[in-house]
């Protein structure tokens, strides 16, 4: 479904991201983990449009979405959450979302009716599904991180995508908070059968919910393979988990 | 709550209504004024509370929607409806234009750019004599016999303003308006939901651009005259203080301000010709105190007394 391809990108002479391959099927949860400034979220902003790569190239349904802006790229039904949280601060859940999903269809335009008659019933569904319904009025700036965090979800879900990019779902939650956002992404495969890219430090989380993992050190894609492959990767525990000689099984 | 809004809403409107029939007419000329500083206001608080769009040179579109209307009442035999359509018109293709060439720079430096800019639109209307009148601006400007007395430019003005505050309000709450917040507070995350930021913003620009045109046409009603000052950069910082004083995060804010600065200049000015020195010292004590603005601090309030703790987490 998603392929990256020899993607590079250098900031001022730092190759932030280089010659990583990337390749996701349909249905899957692929991983994406590495130490701290390996370039992970780069190269999500990379695949979303936000940053344009140097070299290399992107491609979503065999289509080339290379360098497209982003408004362009969520319209093919990519969405992503961000590391650090990236809502509406002033407006209240409810609208956070109401917005995502007025964008998608292409109602933004529309200056004279109401806002707030306008799918209502779809923005109230995608709150009840990741559990943020009882707090559908409240002004975002005073939600808890952790909610805000699912917010971030909840706004990407309502682009309606079938390949969602959860750039470190779980960092800074609380440890319920945490498993209640894993089975929430669970149940975003499972029932709704999408695609998900995710990164996480979390070694623990990316192992139950993973199909595959990508290892990326220092913007090099060092293996893509299935858990215990990458578990048993001698390059990986060297250069990762710590170059303990076990396999971690 | 609801409820006393309306009821609030009716009584202002019967009592702006009423005002000619007993006050006298410098008050009546000052209350036009005020009306439309407010709804100057209000347009510029479109991009810039609502927008996030650092204008800061909004009355270039103020000046030359009044001067667009005076020249077609001057030069031209034109019925004076297509002067007062085609004053704002202008200001919205200017504000268009201004708008994609200083919508690449993002923040401050939209605001630098704008400045240079507009201010460019001033010396030519200052310089171009034989077109603007130049540093004399435009007098005795021919208006329609029903617009010509105080009274009646005070019901247009009124009118005309009541029903582009409304229209405002429309937009505001509109999806356009929704989206419009959200890339106030968010650009990043809004082109990621697949909102086309830089044309969004663009058609705020338009928009806030008619509505300050419109403001500039009701002035050459309500005065007669047009003149450079009302495109100078001087009166851009006026505006902006009159949405930071009133409350730039609220609907009803900047008319408030432009209602407290109109007075304060008016009757200040009649005691000292440092005014400015009383703006200024009144602004650093809303800086310190109601950094949301007058509106915004009694909205604040008002909303704590009804909900009691649930706003604060």
């Amino acid at each position: 479904m998603l392929e990256v391809v020899g993607i590079s990108k250098s900031f001022d002479g730092f190759k932030a991201v280089n010659n990583a391959h990337l390749s996701v099927e349909k249905g899957e949860i692929v991983a994406v983990i590495g130490p701290n400034g390996a370039g992970k979220t780069t190269l999500f902003n990379l695949i979303t449009g936000i940053i344009k790569p140097d070299s290399g190239r992107v491609l979503f349904n065999n289509e080339d979405i290379t360098g497209l802006p982003p408004y362009k790229i969520c319209r093919k039904h990519i969405s992503r959450s961000f590391q650090i949280v990236n809502v509406f601060q002033r407006l209240t859940v409810f609208e956070n979302v109401q917005i995502s999903i007025l964008s998608r269809e292409k109602k933004t335009w529309n200056l004279f009716s109401p806002s707030k008659s306008f799918v209502v019933k779809e923005t109230e569904t995608i709150l009840e599904n990741v559990g943020l319904i009882n707090k559908k009025e409240r002004i975002t700036a005073f939600l808890s991180h952790g909610d805000r965090k699912v917010l971030e979800i909840a706004m990407a879900l309502g682009g309606s995508p079938e390949f969602l990019i959860l750039d470190e779902p779980t960092a800074g939650m609380a440890p319920e908070e945490t498993s209640h956002c894993i089975e929430l992404i669970k149940t975003l495969s499972k029932t709704m059968g999408l695609t998900i890219l995710f990164c996480e430090h979390d070694m623990e989380i990316v192992f139950r919910i993973a199909n595959r993992i990508m290892v990326m050190v220092r913007g090099s894609t060092v293996i893509q393979g299935s858990c215990n492959e990458v578990r048993c990767n001698e390059a990986v525990q060297n250069a990762y988990l710590g170059g303990s000689d076990v396999c971690l099984m | 709550m609801r409820k006393n809004t309306l009821l609030f809403l009716i009584a202002g409107i019967i009592l702006l209504l009423l005002f000619p029939v007993f006050l006298p007419r410098f008050y009546v000329y000052l209350l036009s004024i005020i009306l439309l500083y407010g709804l100057l206001a209000t347009s510029l608080n479109i991009v810039l509370g609502y927008g996030g769009i650092f204008q800061f040179h909004h009355a270039v579109f103020y000046g030359v929607g009044a001067y667009g209307t005076a020249l077609m009442l001057t030069k031209t035999a034109m019925p004076a409806i297509l002067a007062f359509i085609v004053g704002p018109l202008v200001a919205s293709a200017l504000g268009f234009i201004l708008g994609i060439i200083c919508i690449r720079l993002s923040k401050l430096y939209f605001g630098m750019l704008q400045i240079s800019l507009g201010s460019l639109v001033w010396a030519i209307v200052y310089r171009w004599y034989s077109f603007t009148g130049g540093d004399d601006g435009i007098h005795g400007i021919p208006i329609p016999e029903m617009l010509s007395s105080y009274i009646g430019a005070y019901y247009y003005t009124l009118i005309i303003t009541a029903v582009c505050i409304f229209l405002i309000f429309k937009i505001i709450n509109s999806p356009f308006g929704s989206a419009l917040q959200g890339i106030r507070d968010n650009p990043v995350r809004s082109e990621m939901i697949g909102i086309n930021v830089k044309r969004h913003q663009i058609l705020a620009l338009t928009i806030a651009g008619f509505f300050a045109g419109v403001a500039g046409s009701l002035f050459v009603v309500v005065d007669n005259t047009v003149f450079p000052d009302m495109l100078f950069w001087t009166l851009s910082l006026e505006i902006l203080i009159m949405c930071l004083l009133g409350g730039w995060f609220s609907f009803m804010g900047p008319m408030l301000g432009a209602g407290v600065i109109v007075a304060l200049r008016t009757f200040v000015s009649t005691y000292t010709v440092y005014w400015a020195l009383v703006l200024g010292v009144l602004m650093i004590f809303v800086i310190f105190f109601l950094p949301n603005g007058i509106l915004g601090y009694f909205e604040e309030r008002f909303k704590k007394v009804f909900m009691g703790s649930e706003i604060k987490e």
